[in-house]
């Protein structure tokens, strides 16, 4: 994407996106699909075979089994090679991260270990401290975790933060004292990327190894899943931090953890696909082989159209989350690992898209619920036992949608982002606004033409739904100024909205390369999955509309408002029953997601 | 040590097989297309001995332009060149007529050993190994799960109903890999960049000097028979079950 211009984070708000712009699973390199064989092919031969030892915490196993992820580069993507990974682009890392997604447990120790516990080095360490740490992390030699959350600090992570870090009286050593939990990976890490106040006040990030004197991991907690991943309190008394082991800078620990926290959201949106199309694969088959009725399920309406739903879900969380990163991508290209502004560049153009990555980790954690749970109807009785893998997943995913920020605190990064970025001038969101305002009278949902091309009225949906979240955030905006803050409930919907709008242009987008490249006879069930998505997504926009409308005015205010939000979001339903008929039967036929690469 | 590692590209086994219009050849549109796994065995057994004894590890692929992605991940996995003899129409042709074009690529070569999967699991014909051994005037040891290589000469076990047999002959040869031979090694992270730059030659079979010669052709592909669904034995009692089920064991399965 060298020469062409990169959008801006949220910018797709304004207009349509040059589908150019917007990256798809479809133009994965070759080297990108041989990394997806080979962490395919490392979770179906060392990770399954070793399930049961993995979900009793076998820590010798899991050690084993990081040490050959990392001899295999499945550590070291994100690492520079100097500190012995392999410096790739963010595809790649999201490459295994989808296919590691499909190995539960070791997912999460995985995506802590190479995620939260080693990019912080990576973006934040000194030269020596990479040096140290990078290598062993980078082989797997060395496990990382990653401690922010306190007993009393969680969502208010920086606010809530008791941990003391003060300097020894002979300057050598911050002396740390405080208590981290739910620290995954705590049970069998050596370096621990630790957060404390330095004299009650400055915020900061340390390296702290477990061999350090003062530092112990407490019991393991009881989990409702991911039963194989270690979760464990992180104790530090009197602990001996050497000061060259501060991270970055004195003050500096909300950048490090809410840029590194960017990262692993767009990261567990990879994760979660993968797990979702894992567990789409065991629906098909359960379904293909369940008779009942003497037929096979499969054959019945009902189950076809959650197989179809679950497809279409996957598919826009896909289409947006590979969209997203591109866009990273196309940000860090020119930045260089030997900068020594390199990490306070990475994690400015990362940061540019914090309203994707807080998309990316919403949709996909939710499109993974949503899947896991129609996996287990589907399977009916089998599907609440252990004996079928139905069960786990439902267990393992509910996790994604509390750590890495709950999935409240991302949809309030979104709407609060947009509104941070009108206010400084960055998107002329309000200059939108306002143009929308004039001209809405005017406009008829009667009078669009449309190109006679496919997709034409999806395209234009896709642009009227992000004119109707300018048009409700505006209002809002208005109605509220500095106090919209307060208005979580509008601010959900808000953020609903802009999700969904992003989504939908991403399958419109996606459906559209694939027919420039494939033809449409080839491309047909990129399009009803496109189709019938936003059949189920567009009257939902206009529910969250109206709601949020109701909410900010009322009499005849209301009803002029109400009248602008039912134009633009004005939708003919497509034949949704048709459209699903004909994606399931795409997912019956491929024993799963429909797409491969 | 120069070894040359045949490489077909066949369907993954995951993949749906469906037959296309013609009745003759199978409607490629949704395959996955892998490396021959019995051709994995092959190529780790060849990198084993490189490492050992040093030399060269060339890997051939015949077919369209698709065949690239398995030479590719051979050399991700760790061999040092690939020649891809490019012909698009190869796919399902007469295996003697993919064996006279290996061999055009080969001979130049001059390998110590050429590796070949034992079969192939798309058309399980076993046959181009031989044929190539025979173009070449190589001795060959097929169906091998160990292998020893010294002094010139290669000594190869091949499993016969609960015993072995030991092949001996004198290099160069052509070896036919079984399963057990080795644990194939995955394409790693470091080799996959690496095989970027590695290189890859392209050569149609008229470069080669080779025409096409099909003594056979694909008559008809036909379909596994669909699966005849499940009978419940009926009966009250154990014997009554019992007896039933001989019942339909002797005269519907006819397998007792
Ligand atoms: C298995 C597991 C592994 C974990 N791994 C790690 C790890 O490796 N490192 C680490 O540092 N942490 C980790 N965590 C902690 C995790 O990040 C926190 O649990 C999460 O941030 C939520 O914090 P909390 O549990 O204190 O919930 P709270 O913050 O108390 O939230 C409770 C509820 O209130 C809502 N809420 C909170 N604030 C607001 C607000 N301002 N407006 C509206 N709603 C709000 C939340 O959305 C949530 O629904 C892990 C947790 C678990 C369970
Ligand atoms: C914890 C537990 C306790 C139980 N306790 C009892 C008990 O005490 N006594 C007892 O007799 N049973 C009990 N059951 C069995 C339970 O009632 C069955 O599991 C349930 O009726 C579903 O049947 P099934 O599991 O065979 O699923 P199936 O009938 O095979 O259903 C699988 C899926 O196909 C769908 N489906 C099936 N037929 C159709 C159709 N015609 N059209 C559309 N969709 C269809 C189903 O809705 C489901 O989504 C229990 C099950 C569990 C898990």
């Amino acid at each position: 994407m060298a020469d062409k211009e990169i959008p801006q984070g949220g910018g797709f708000l304004l207009g349509p996106t040059d589908p150019a712009a917007a990256f798809v699973p479809e133009e994965f390199s070759d080297e990108h699909k041989m990394i997806l064989t080979t962490t395919a092919d490392f979770v179906a031969g060392d990770i399954v075979p070793m399930d049961e030892q993995i979900e009793a915490k076998d820590h010798a196993v899991v050690k084993k089994l990081m040490a050959s992820a990392g001899e295999l580069g499945l550590l070291g993507s994100d690492v520079p090679e100097e500190f012995g990974g392999l410096g790739l682009d963010k595809i790649s890392t999201a490459c295994i991260t989808e296919e590691i997604g499909k190995s539960g447990s070791f997912a999460v120790a995985q995506g802590a270990h190479t995620g939260i516990g080693t990019l912080p080095i990576v973006y934040y360490g000194n030269k020596e401290q990479k040096e140290k740490y990078l290598p062993d992390l980078a082989a797997g030699t060395k496990i990382a975790a990653y401690g922010l959350t306190e007993a009393g600090a969680g969502s208010d992570a920086v606010g809530g933060c008791r941990t003391k870090a003060v300097l020894s009286e002979d300057g050598k050593h911050y002396i740390l004292n405080g208590e981290k939990m739910f620290i995954t990976n705590g049970g069998w890490a050596e370096t621990f990327i630790v957060f404390a106040k330095i004299d009650n006040a400055e915020f900061s990030a340390f390296i702290v190894e477990r061999d350090f004197p003062g530092v112990s991991t407490g019991a393991e907690e009881h989990k409702m899943g991911i039963n194989g991943s270690s979760t464990t309190t992180v104790i530090l008394e009197d602990a001996q931090v050497p000061v060259e082991n501060l991270l970055y800078e004195k003050g500096k620990g909300a950048t490090i953890a809410m840029n590194v926290l960017n990262i692993g959201r767009y990261k567990l949106g990879c994760a979660a696909i993968g797990g979702a199309k894992g567990a789409l694969t065991q629906s098909a088959k359960f379904a293909k082989d369940r008779s009942q009725f003497g037929m096979p399920i499969a054959e019945f309406g009902a189950i076809q159209e959650k197989l179809a739903k679950m497809a279409a879900k996957i598919y826009a969380a896909e289409s947006s989350i590979f969209r997203s990163v591109g866009l990273i991508d196309a940000g860090l290209e020119g930045i260089s690992h030997d900068d020594p502004e390199y990490g306070a560049k990475a994690s400015a153009a990362i940061r540019e898209y914090a309203v994707e990555c807080s998309i990316d980790k919403v949709l996909g954690s939710e499109v993974l619920d949503y899947v896991v749970d129609e996996c287990v109807q589907i399977h009916g009785g089998y599907g609440y036992v252990s004996e079928y893998p139905a069960e786990r997943a439902y267990r393992d995913a509910r996790i994604n949608r509390i750590f890495e920020g709950t999935n409240e605190i991302n949809r309030m990064t979104i709407p609060g982002e947009l509104l941070k970025r009108a206010m400084k001038g960055k998107l002329p969101l309000m200059a939108a606004g306002q143009k929308l305002l004039g001209e809405i009278m005017e406009y008829s949902p009667l009078m669009v033409e449309l190109p006679d091309e496919p997709l034409a009225y999806e395209a234009h949906m896709a642009e009227m739904a992000k004119k109707a979240v300018i048009f409700v955030a505006g209002l809002a905006a208005q109605t509220y100024m500095q106090k919209l803050i307060h208005q979580q409930e509008i601010l959900m919907r808000v953020a609903d909205m802009v999700i969904e709008s992003f989504a939908m242009e991403s399958c419109v987008l996606r459906a559209k390369k694939a027919i420039d490249a494939l033809g449409e006879e080839k491309a047909q069930v990129y399009m009803d999955m496109t189709k019938a998505y936003m059949d189920e997504v567009l009257p939902q926009m206009l529910i969250w509309a109206n709601e949020s409308l109701a909410a900010m005015s009322e009499g005849d205010d209301l009803r002029t408002m109400m009248i602008g939000a039912r134009k633009l979001l004005k939708y003919q339903p497509a034949n949704g029953v048709a459209l699903r008929r004909a994606v399931a039967a795409r997912v019956l036929d491929k024993n799963g997601y429909p797409l491969s690469y | 040590m120069n070894i040359v590692v045949c490489i077909k590209q066949v369907p993954d086994t995951e993949s749906v097989i469906k037959i296309a219009g013609d009745g003759k050849s199978i409607d490629t549109g949704d395959i996955k297309w892998v490396m021959n796994p019995y051709d994995e065995f092959g190529v780790e057994e060849a990198l084993r001995i490189v490492k050992d004894q040093g030399g060269e590890v060339t890997v051939v692929g015949a077919g369209p332009a698709r065949v690239v992605e398995a030479l590719r991940t051979a050399l991700a996995m760790g061999a040092d060149k690939a020649v891809h003899i490019q012909d698009d129409d190869l796919y399902g042709a007469d295996p003697i007529a993919v064996a006279k074009m290996l061999a055009k690529a080969i001979e130049p070569l001059s390998p110590d050993v050429v590796f070949f999967g034992q079969r192939a699991v798309d058309d399980d014909s076993g046959v181009v190994s031989s044929a190539v051994a025979e173009y070449l005037g190589m001795p060959q040891l097929s169906v091998i799960t160990k292998l020893e290589i010294a002094d010139g000469k290669v000594k190869g076990t091949r499993p016969i109903e609960g015993q072995t047999v030991v092949l001996e002959a004198s290099l160069p040869a052509v070896i036919s890999a079984q399963k057990g031979l080795n644990e194939p090694r995955y394409a790693s992270l470091p080799g996959i960049m690496k095989a970027k730059k590695k290189p890859l030659e392209t050569k149609t079979p008229a470069d080669l000097g080779a025409e096409r010669s099909d003594f056979i052709e694909i008559a008809t592909l036909n379909p596994p028979p669909d699966r005849a669904p499940g009978k419940t034995v009926e009966g009250e009692t154990a014997q009554e079950l019992a007896a039933n089920l001989a019942k339909l064991l002797k005269e519907e399965a006819k397998v007792i």
